[in-house]
């Protein structure tokens, strides 16, 4: 037994700091996007979650520059952006990908000059891959309290607009006619999404944010039908795939002779992309499909608009 | 500006420019704005995978966007991949950052592959773009009719018998083919700015789609060659003027199509936006 579990966790996996922090952090991320998540693939804003995380590194970029604190930055730069969005983006969905996409150009080509300017005056070696990719493992201490806080805000507005919100993202329509503000639940959501995407790619990076806001609801929203279940079932998915990933990528260390381990933004992305695969497999969904993902038209597709009126009131 | 060392800059910039502002309009058309960064930006792994294998950037960068297109198709249901563009765009960065992990010498190229380096192009680099652009265009040309009916009435081509999903994976691969050429000039993150700003700009301009597309090269083309003189100008990076005037010409023209929208029917829009009024 004792030689099992040599084998599977590597020398000194429990007794490293640096593997605790990361499993912490890592877990109130997960719990933070997996919630937000849910909803943000119910509505089809993934490119709007995965965008904000860009912008929100444009922000990072400019805190580095400017001397701010780089909460501040990602943050800041992050709610910005999703109050642009909203202003110019209609309501259809493909006029909202259209405003996401006019948003996120503007700020890419933004963090090509403050990356740029950052770069050449020295200050920051290497803050191109730093900002890009990120990693876990370099989180500073002080940074958890700040996600935990501001994670805690995003969940609890989310929380408490969960119906009303639940009703407009189900049924536009259906949700003006009951005098819920369709409009100012959107808004609010997308700042709860621009906090969460923020502090998420401030403290994992930029593709496990995305990864972790996405691939567990996605699976999570495939395998059950009650949008509560799913929001408890992504948060397990996104807890689980983060350490093991965080796992898999310290035992890596150990695997063959360049003592060169596989980043553990590889290892935790590769688990939830298995994870959606397998919960795309047939014995895995139930008898029929799981909540639909189809913003406009989930009506039909297990979910009844007409239940989650009735639950409103 | 013009001396001769420029001349391979402004000549790969305006290739880029037409297969941008062509292939852009359907990416807008058809509401691919995520698709359109995701495969460049997925890309940019096959390059570090390729620097990592010792073969040419141009192979890595055309494998992993043909690799992103064929993800996104096989992954989304029918007309929905925001999803499965996402889960295959982290998937391709994973893989980047792993590649990443086993090389050294490949970091100082992360932020030029990211942002582009139009200004140090290499003259051999001509031929192949430019062959590739015209394959790119020569797709569109022969799909351009199935393409237009299912990006805006795709009920209506359904029941023409145009498949609408085979149509979706040749538009991704020709995405991909653009993005494969086009990443080492203008860089991943770009090559998208440009393939949005222009094209919207030009669609709320018009909506005959042959004149959008003539604007569309138009307003591309006017796009790079301002931000490459003005990158020679400034000494700052293209891609941030490439980033700001995509998204002022976005602004221009909506606030022009909201100026037009106003005059035509005053009754219903009494007061016309100042801002409207003055762009």
């Amino acid at each position: 037994m004792h030689q099992i579990l040599a084998a599977v966790f590597g020398p000194g996996f429990f007794a490293s700091a640096q593997v605790r922090a990361a499993a912490a952090i890592g877990a109130v991320v997960a719990v933070v996007s997996a919630v937000t998540g849910v909803f943000t693939v119910m509505r089809g804003q993934s490119f709007g979650g995965h965008a904000l995380g860009d912008v929100s590194a444009a922000g990072g970029a400019g805190a580095l520059l400017a001397g701010l604190s780089p909460v501040t930055g990602f943050v800041g730069l992050g709610i910005a952006g999703a109050a642009v969005m909203d202003l110019i983006g209609v309501q259809r969905l493909r006029g909202r990908d259209l405003a996401t996409g006019v948003v996120l150009g503007a700020a890419i080509g933004l963090s090509a000059l403050l990356l740029f300017l950052g770069t050449t005056s020295g200050s920051a070696t290497g803050a191109t891959q730093q900002i890009m990719f990120g990693s876990i493992f370099t989180v500073p201490a002080g940074t958890i309290w700040a996600v935990t806080i501001l994670g805690a805000i995003a969940i609890a507005a989310i929380t408490a607009v969960y119906r009303p919100l639940l009703l407009a993202t189900v049924s536009p329509d259906l949700a003006a006619a009951r005098g819920v503000r369709v409009r100012l639940t959107g808004l609010l959501f997308m700042l709860a999404l621009a906090v969460s995407v923020g502090l998420s790619s401030l403290a994992i990076g930029a593709i496990l944010s995305t990864a972790l806001l996405i691939g567990p609801a996605a699976a999570a929203l495939r395998l059950t039908r009650t949008v509560a279940r799913a929001v408890v079932l992504a948060c397990v998915i996104g807890v689980a795939a983060t350490w093991l990933g965080i796992l898999l990528a310290y035992d890596s260390y150990y695997w063959g002779s360049g003592q060169r381990g596989l980043p553990v933004s590889f290892c935790v992305v590769a688990v939830i992309f298995a994870a959606y695969l397998a919960s795309g497999l047939p014995g895995a969904r139930p008898a029929r499909r799981g909540l639909a993902a189809r913003p406009a038209t989930a009506a039909g597709r297990g979910i009844s608009p007409m239940t989650v009126a009735g639950k409103e009131r | 500006m013009f001396a001769s060392f420029m001349t391979t800059a402004w000549v790969t910039a305006t290739i880029v420019a037409v297969i941008a502002g062509v292939v852009g309009y359907f990416v807008v058309l058809r509401g691919s704005a995520f698709p359109a960064h995701a495969i460049p930006k997925g890309a940019f792994a096959g390059a570090a995978g390729a620097s990592l294998l010792g073969v040419s950037t141009l192979a890595g960068l055309a494998v992993f966007s043909l690799l992103g297109a064929l993800g996104i198709g096989a992954l989304g249901r029918r007309g929905r991949n925001d999803v499965a563009t996402a889960l295959t765009l982290v998937m391709m960065l994973a893989l980047g950052a792993a590649f990443l992990s086993r090389t050294s010498q490949y970091e100082p190229e992360i932020y030029s592959l990211l942002f582009g380096e139009i200004l140090g192009v290499a003259t051999s680099q001509i031929l192949p773009v430019a062959a590739m652009g015209i394959a790119c265009l020569a797709a569109v040309a022969v799909i351009y009719r199935p393409l237009l009916l299912s990006s805006v009435v795709p009920e209506v081509a359904e029941a023409r018998g145009i498949r609408s999903r085979r149509i979706e994976i040749t538009f991704l691969i020709i995405v991909a083919l653009a993005t494969a050429m086009t990443v080492p000039v203008v860089g991943a993150l770009l090559m998208f700015s440009l393939m949005i700003g222009p094209p919207a700009a030009a669609r709320s301009l018009t909506s005959r789609p042959a004149l959008a597309m003539v604007l569309s090269v138009l307003i591309a083309l006017a796009t790079v060659w301002t931000a490459i003189a003005a990158s020679y100008l400034y000494n700052w990076p293209v891609g941030f003027f490439v980033g700001a005037l995509g998204a002022l010409s976005y602004g221009v023209g909506r606030a022009w199509a909201a100026w037009r929208h106003a005059r035509t029917r005053p009754a219903t829009a009494p007061h016309p936006r100042p801002a409207a009024g003055s762009a």
